[in-house]
């Protein structure tokens, strides 16, 4: 049998069903679940996986949406380098429409900055090998599993001598935002889906800390129908038999010790810092700055940019979707006037938006 | 923006630099940076995220996993027959 055939496999609808049927048969205790990641939201939703699980299995949404969780402050920040005279500025598409506190990039691009999407970071070195002359500076934004690239693009402009590119880095780590939900304590947890694109380069010995010092099960998940069907399954098994540990239901990539030469990568060229994130103020050691060995690289010492204080989007409650606290549907901008054309938030903006995707693919039941 | 797509390695640069190829997403082919799956060859499948192989996929892993589904679900089957 082919790969290919093994994959398509992963959606098949009567293992989904018997998967389901499963976890209805195990499950009698409530367990409140969270989906870290952004893309698990989507997938969950689009596949309908919640109409197939008992009322006892309740799954909320966290922070692993990256557009959604960047402060407004270094969004600002971000849209003002896009407006120095002769700038490139590059980033991913997600970034392009969110709203900052007085613009978002797409508007600032419409008044004659010069942003530009890309696909990868090493497509942003290539625009600025091109076009010496100016400066180009790429906008990091993402968790663990991005910027292992963004440093292996900073080391490859290292070795090429390119002097025009540098990183603004809003780069995050996931394990202090998960210990920063469960140590605010406002919405109570019984298990974690682990985030499989993150823990295939982290490693899932870097979840431990949740059974540890929670007690908390964790299920690294994928992306697939039965990958979170059978991450489900695990946790409720655990919350049934009142156990926690971390399984690892997406094997076919996840590795206990994660990815070494990507790790070793960020290692080399990043260091931990505190940063703000959206909804949550300041986490300690949560983020990822531009040691001092490549500060040449780092757009935010390259270029000083005076910024007056971020504004918080009026009615807007991202921080409480993303903290797990408040469900989009009880916003009461949700789909009245905050809508995919016209988002007031980022969380209705991103593609991995918790509230763009309870809009696309209806409630929850 | 974690999306890992995955897709068949159908050709290998290993320039000095950074080890390089491409990947066949079933049809639409793609250069890839390969530097964080060192182990990786010719026809083997990775996952790409933002132009970059993050990891090997493993197949032995992938057919395990759908064996043991595919138990599961039998399991599923008698506890609630219909």
């Amino acid at each position: 049998m082919s790969l290919e055939s093994i994959l398509a496999q992963f959606r098949d609808p009567d293992a989904a069903r018997a998967l389901a049927a499963a976890i209805r048969t195990r499950s009698t205790r409530p367990a409140r679940l969270m989906e870290f990641c952004g893309g698990h939201t989507h997938a969950i939703l689009r596949f309908g996986i919640p109409s197939l699980l008992p009322e006892t299995v309740d799954l909320r949404s966290g922070p692993g949406c990256p557009v959604c969780v960047t402060a407004a402050g270094d969004l600002d920040r971000a849209i003002a380098l896009a407006q120095v005279p002769d700038v490139i500025l590059t980033t991913f598409g997600d970034m392009i429409r969110v709203p900052g506190s007085r613009l978002s990039l797409a508007q600032a691009k419409a008044q004659g900055a010069d942003v530009r999407v890309v696909y990868s970071p090493l497509d942003a070195l290539r625009i600025a090998q091109e076009t010496p002359a100016r400066p180009v500076i790429f906008l990091g934004v993402g968790f663990e599993t991005t910027a292992p690239m963004v440093a292996s693009t900073v080391l490859a402009a290292e070795a090429a001598g390119v002097r025009n590119f540098t990183v603004f880095s809003t780069h995050k780590l996931t394990p202090p935002a998960t210990r920063a939900i469960l140590a605010a304590g406002e919405v109570a947890l019984d298990g974690i889906i682990g985030p499989g694109h993150v823990t295939t380069v982290i490693g899932a010995a870097a979840w431990r800390f949740l059974p540890q010092e929670y007690a908390i099960p964790c299920a690294i998940a994928g992306f697939e129908p039965l990958d979170l069907l059978r991450a489900i399954l695990s946790l409720v098994e655990m919350v049934e038999q009142g156990r926690a540990d971390v399984t690892n239901t997406y094997a076919r990539s996840v590795r206990l010790e994660g990815n070494a030469p990507a790790l070793a990568a960020l290692e080399r060229v990043f260091e931990v810092a505190d940063v703000e994130w959206r909804g949550f103020g300041v986490v300690p050691a949560s983020g990822l700055a531009l040691r001092e060995a490549y500060a040449r690289f780092d757009a935010a010492r390259a270029f000083p940019v005076d910024v007056p204080p971020a504004k918080e989007l009026p009615g807007c409650r991202c921080g409480e979707v993303l903290r797990g606290v408040l469900l989009p549907t009880e916003c009461a901008l949700f789909a009245r006037v905050c809508t995919p054309q016209n988002p007031t938030g980022p969380c209705m903006v991103s593609a991995e938006g918790a509230c763009a995707a309870y809009y696309r693919y209806g409630e929850r039941i | 923006m974690c999306l890992g797509i995955p897709g068949k390695v159908i050709e290998i640069d290993d320039t000095p630099l950074m080890r390089m190829g491409k990947v066949d997403f079933g049809g639409i082919v793609r250069e890839v940076c390969l530097g964080y799956v060192p182990e990786v060859e010719l026809g083997d499948y990775v996952i790409v995220h933002a132009g970059f192989a993050i990891s090997q996929l493993d197949e032995t892993e992938a057919f395990e996993t759908i064996r043991l589904m595919q138990e599961v679900g039998m399991l599923g089957e008698e506890a609630t027959p219909v």
